[in-house]
């Protein structure tokens, strides 16, 4: 036992110094707590237009609860972050898609359209088509579109950084992007940011 | 205190997280004690703008279903 600790024996009864202990460690973590504020780290790597969903509105819902967010954008994942947007789906090789119409009476926008792979490989312009039908659907049932997202995620301030590997790999220019990038860093830089988040997700 | 809408926000036809980001949106040009009154029609919207609320420490004071819209009163932190 260290002097101080047999000072405090001497003097004060253990059941109580445990007792106090407890109560101001119980409050000094309340404190702690309400006073922390959340965050999330994304590492998004798709460039389609339905995997450019998740990341986006999860980094703006988060926003809006007041999180610190902070997006790091790789390979396809780039694709969300050029001020041109050109996002497309493609129902090939993905099995779980419906393929609906978003227009014509309810019977037919009921219709699962099954389309043999084969087929859908073999018609030019099928993705252009399947893309114009989905983006045409989120209109219709409210869903905002990716522009939207991401502008409300800057408007949180999340930051959105881009990875200058892929840059430089896929022989992009900086110029090909929106303005408001936070930085063009690679996994050394993002990866001490993720290890503090509360939440880390790899889309 | 009153429970009467400063303010409305009408985000009916809108889907998860459109009702959220608005109402974020709305409620930071509110000042504190005033209160929004939210419409939407997305279902989620009633489970989401509890936990929003609990979140961000607004007060949710009143929501309500009916015939497939729901109506929110959040008073500001």
């Amino acid at each position: 036992m260290g002097a101080p600790e047999k000072m405090l024996a001497e003097h004060l009864d253990p059941a109580l110094l445990d007792q106090w202990f407890d109560q101001r460690f119980e409050a000094k973590m309340a404190e702690r707590e309400a006073a922390h504020v959340p965050s999330l780290s994304i590492i998004a790597t798709k460039g389609t237009l339905d995997w450019a969903y998740p990341p986006f509105i999860l980094a703006s819902t988060a926003g809006a609860l007041g999180w610190d967010v902070s997006v790091f954008f790789t390979f396809y994942g780039l694709e969300l972050l050029k001020k041109d947007l050109h996002l497309e789906i493609s129902p090939l090789g993905n099995p779980s898609m419906p393929m609906k119409m978003p227009f014509g009476p309810q019977w037919l926008k009921d219709i699962n359209w099954h389309i043999p792979n084969v087929v859908m490989a073999g018609v030019p312009g099928f993705e252009k088509a399947a893309t114009g039908l989905m983006q045409q659907t989120m209109r219709s049932k409210g869903v905002a579109s990716i522009d939207e997202l991401r502008s409300a995620c800057l408007e949180a301030d999340a930051k959105l950084y881009a990875c200058q590997m892929t840059v430089d790999l896929f022989g992009y220019s900086q110029d090909d992007f929106i303005p408001e990038i936070a930085g063009w860093i690679g996994a050394a830089s993002f990866l001490p940011q993720a290890q503090k988040s509360d939440v880390c997700l790899f889309i | 205190m009153s429970t009467n809408a400063t303010q409305t926000l009408d985000t009916r036809g809108m889907n998860c997280p459109l009702p959220i980001l608005r109402t974020k949106k709305t409620l930071s040009a509110m000042g504190a004690g005033e209160i929004l009154a939210v419409t939407s029609t997305d279902p989620g919207s009633l489970k989401d703008m509890q936990a929003f609320c609990k979140q961000t420490g607004n007060e949710l004071i009143a929501s309500s279903a009916n015939q497939g819209e729901f109506e929110f009163l959040i008073r500001k932190s």
